[in-house]
């Protein structure tokens, strides 16, 4: 037993927590997460550069990583910075594309998840795919089609992109028999939701580590009454049952993280998305409150991390369609 | 990042099961199970058992006769005696008073009195808690004047668990009234035989006795029953505070209690229906199960980082916050599990053919009340507040 991160992972951590601190700072993110194209191209092929994808990707595939550890290390940096990057479709498409090419993701190849139900005739494909994360970015997108697995050129696509309330961008995507390139038989879709949903758990995480040190801050030196607001029992009493939620949510997230790539998977990664999405929603709604009007406001970053916390749990399954998943084991007693 | 227990850890833990597997005797084991009270002889027969295979002091370092066990054996063997339904380890005397005596008693009291612990002579209450001091004990009253070489005591101590078992009693006392509240404390070890002593049963909420109110009149104990110096009993207060705090997150109650939930959940009712098949009900324990996966996890963090920095810090506060509510949590829907059938008071009044529900959940309404205790007892979840604002948080 030992919850320290190993050194490797250390490293990742710290280089990119201080890459994101020094290239990607708050006022660049708010500029870039909310103006198309929704991310920052240049800054994305320099976090590939960095070596992020990698720690993203398996050994025998070309990477330097790819456990559930390294995907929860990549996005707790990500979400301590809010970074409106497209790695959460990066990670699925990892999933998806197994063994196969992985080498453009490698080099920063965006590429977009469709999870809506499209039909196949004929190697086209047709239908509506809503809501695609990174969808306006993408060069490629993965389709999963009647079980197998779609490639499909951006290009050939109509796509409509958009920015989401949280910052980012996402993309309605149009297919009327767009040509499609057929690249398994079987998708492995539940394997990229998992690992996405695992993705996200820790970029949640990042982001609450970061509201709550931003919010006991203040709370140490936002005067009322002559006193620090902080020295209110009231007040005290909240913050503690924040940081034990956070303590439990920051838990379950390292026990999905072990068992990432085991029989336990999903169930675990359900556990943790359904505990992880009620405190994300609880700190974002405490920050708010505890920091009074100023969280309020557009410029205050409080807000975006505000707005980055609930949505959360808007992505691959929100807590209740989680917990109703780990409760549906009870049924096969 | 390792979450697993290393491979002479998990021969340790094999070797407690096996050992309870042999040595827990069934009829004890049945009544933890049912969550029925028991008596001195109870306690004092799994004590012997414990003593005999040198495991009944596990706080205490092994030249006064403890095991010697670092913070992840203890948790094990903990974490084991509740799956395996053992009857908790009585903790006055062997993990309060035992380690106060171990750090501050003189090597005269060490050998008097740890040996009568371990074999079982003495069983020890705590003498802390007043009807005026509750989550503030520093401002106990409860007096110890000095007069030659003894002191005079007088005033009342409450909430004293298993007192009824009891011949000796631990007691903070005031021995000055001057300056702040906790430098005028005392430690001090008292024979309940003495007289002018009386202890009074207090009939809890379920209708069980397990704590009892002490009085204290013209009581003279000898100077020698002073533990370290006069007025450093806050000191040796909260150097006890810190072991009480082993096993402080209870997630092997939790986990034993969930299991129980679980299998009840799984039996038909009378309508014929399974509560596990109602959404809401499988919903709710999800939830539950939930939160004690990560707290194991959270539990295994704190225990890394206290076998790292030798003892627990102020998180373990945490621990028993959010470990108490979520073992009442648990007792409110195996509460709530039976409907109707909950009602029977005292439950052991339907047996055989007339029992409502299976003999482990009989009493789940009076384990719900009972339970309410946890969030108040071992310094309230308030007081931890106070502490986790103040410690961890700076504010």
């Amino acid at each position: 037993m030992d919850f320290q991160q190993t050194d490797d992972r250390r490293l990742l951590r710290d280089t990119l927590t201080r890459y994101l601190a020094e290239q990607y700072p708050f006022e660049h993110r708010t500029q870039v997460a909310y103006a198309a194209p929704f991310h920052d191209p240049v800054k994305w092929a320099e976090m590939a550069e960095l070596g992020v994808l990698h720690a993203l990707v398996p050994e025998a595939q070309g990477g330097l990583g790819g456990t559930g550890f390294d995907i929860t290390t990549v996005f707790e940096a990500l979400g301590s910075a809010l970074c409106p990057e497209p790695f959460l479709p990066a990670v699925m498409a990892v999933q998806l594309l197994g063994s196969g090419d992985l080498d453009p993701l490698l080099a920063g190849h965006r590429y977009g998840v469709g999870l809506s139900k499209v039909s196949v005739q004929d190697n086209k494909l047709s239908g509506r795919l809503s809501v695609v994360y990174g969808g306006g970015a993408a060069q490629t997108l993965l389709v999963v089609a009647n079980g197998a697995l779609f490639q499909v050129a951006a290009a050939d696509a109509k796509i409509t992109a958009y920015g989401m309330i949280d910052g980012g961008g996402a993309a309605e995507v149009f297919l009327e028999n767009t040509p499609a390139k057929r690249i398994a038989d079987h998708a492995n879709l539940a394997q990229a939701m998992d690992a996405g949903t695992l993705a996200l758990c820790a970029e949640a995480i990042g982001a609450i580590d970061a509201s709550f040190a931003m919010l006991t801050d203040y709370l140490k030196t936002r005067k009322q009454f002559g006193q620090t607001i902080g020295s209110f029992q009231a007040i005290q009493h909240r913050v503690v049952d924040l940081m034990t939620e956070i303590e439990q949510a920051r838990s379950i997230t390292i026990l999905a993280a072990s068992r990432f790539g085991t029989d336990g998977q999903s169930r675990a990664i359900s556990m943790a998305k359904s505990l992880v999405g009620r405190v994300a929603q609880q700190v974002s709604e405490e920050l708010i409150q505890l920091h009074g009007g100023i969280a309020m406001t557009w410029e205050h970053p409080a807000s975006h991390y505000a707005k980055r916390l609930v949505m959360v749990d808007h992505q691959l399954g929100n807590s209740d369609a989680h917990l109703t998943r780990v409760a549906a084991q009870y049924f096969k007693v | 990042m390792d979450l697993s227990f290393t491979p002479s850890e998990l021969a340790f833990r094999d070797e407690v099961r096996g050992f309870l597997a042999g040595a827990l005797p069934p009829t004890l084991a049945e009544k933890v199970r049912n969550g029925a009270a028991l008596d001195k002889a109870d306690f004092d027969q799994w004590h012997a058992i414990l003593n005999a295979k040198g495991w009944l002091a596990n706080t205490w370092p092994k030249p006064f006769g403890g095991t010697g066990w670092g913070p992840v054996e203890r948790h094990i063997f903990e974490e084991e005696c509740c799956l395996g339904y053992a009857p908790r380890i009585v903790p006055f005397g062997l993990n309060m008073l035992g380690p106060v005596l171990i750090q501050f008693g003189t090597p005269q009291q060490q050998a008097e009195i740890l040996p009568r612990i371990l074999d079982g002579r003495d069983w020890w209450c705590q003498g802390y808690s007043e009807p005026n001091a509750g989550s503030d004990l520093a401002s106990l009253r409860t007096s110890a004047l000095r007069e030659g070489d003894h002191y005079v005591i007088n005033g009342q101590k409450t909430w004293t668990s298993y007192g009824q078992f009891a011949n000796k009693i631990f007691c903070l006392v005031r021995t000055a009234t001057t300056g702040k509240p906790q430098a005028g404390i005392s430690f001090i070890l008292v024979d309940l035989d003495t007289p002018g002593i009386e202890m009074r049963p207090i009939r809890l909420i379920e209708g069980g006795h397990e704590v009892n109110e002490v009085f204290f009149t013209d009581v003279r104990v000898p100077v020698a029953n002073l533990v370290g110096a006069e007025n450093q009993g806050w000191t040796i207060a909260k150097f006890l505070l810190g072991h009480e705090r082993t096993n402080i997150a209870g997630v092997g109650y939790s986990v034993q209690a969930f299991k129980q939930l679980r299998a009840l959940a799984c039996q038909p009712q009378t309508d014929g229906t399974r509560l596990i098949d109602d959404p809401l009900f499988a919903a709710r324990l999800a939830t539950i199960e939930i939160d004690i996966e990560a707290m194991k996890i959270t539990n295994l963090r704190m225990l890394d980082n206290a076998r790292k920095n030798g003892a627990p810090g102020p998180e373990a506060s945490m621990l028993k916050i959010k470990g108490t509510v979520i073992r009442q949590s648990i007792n409110d829907l195996a509460r709530r599990a039976l409907g109707p059938a909950a009602a029977p008071f005292p439950p052991d009044q339907l047996d055989g053919n007339a029992a409502l529900v299976p003999p482990d959940h009989a009493r789940n309404a009076m384990r719900y009340f009972n339970n309410r205790k946890l969030s108040i007892f071992g310094g309230s979840n308030e007081i931890q507040r106070n502490i986790l604002s103040k410690m961890m948080l700076g504010l």
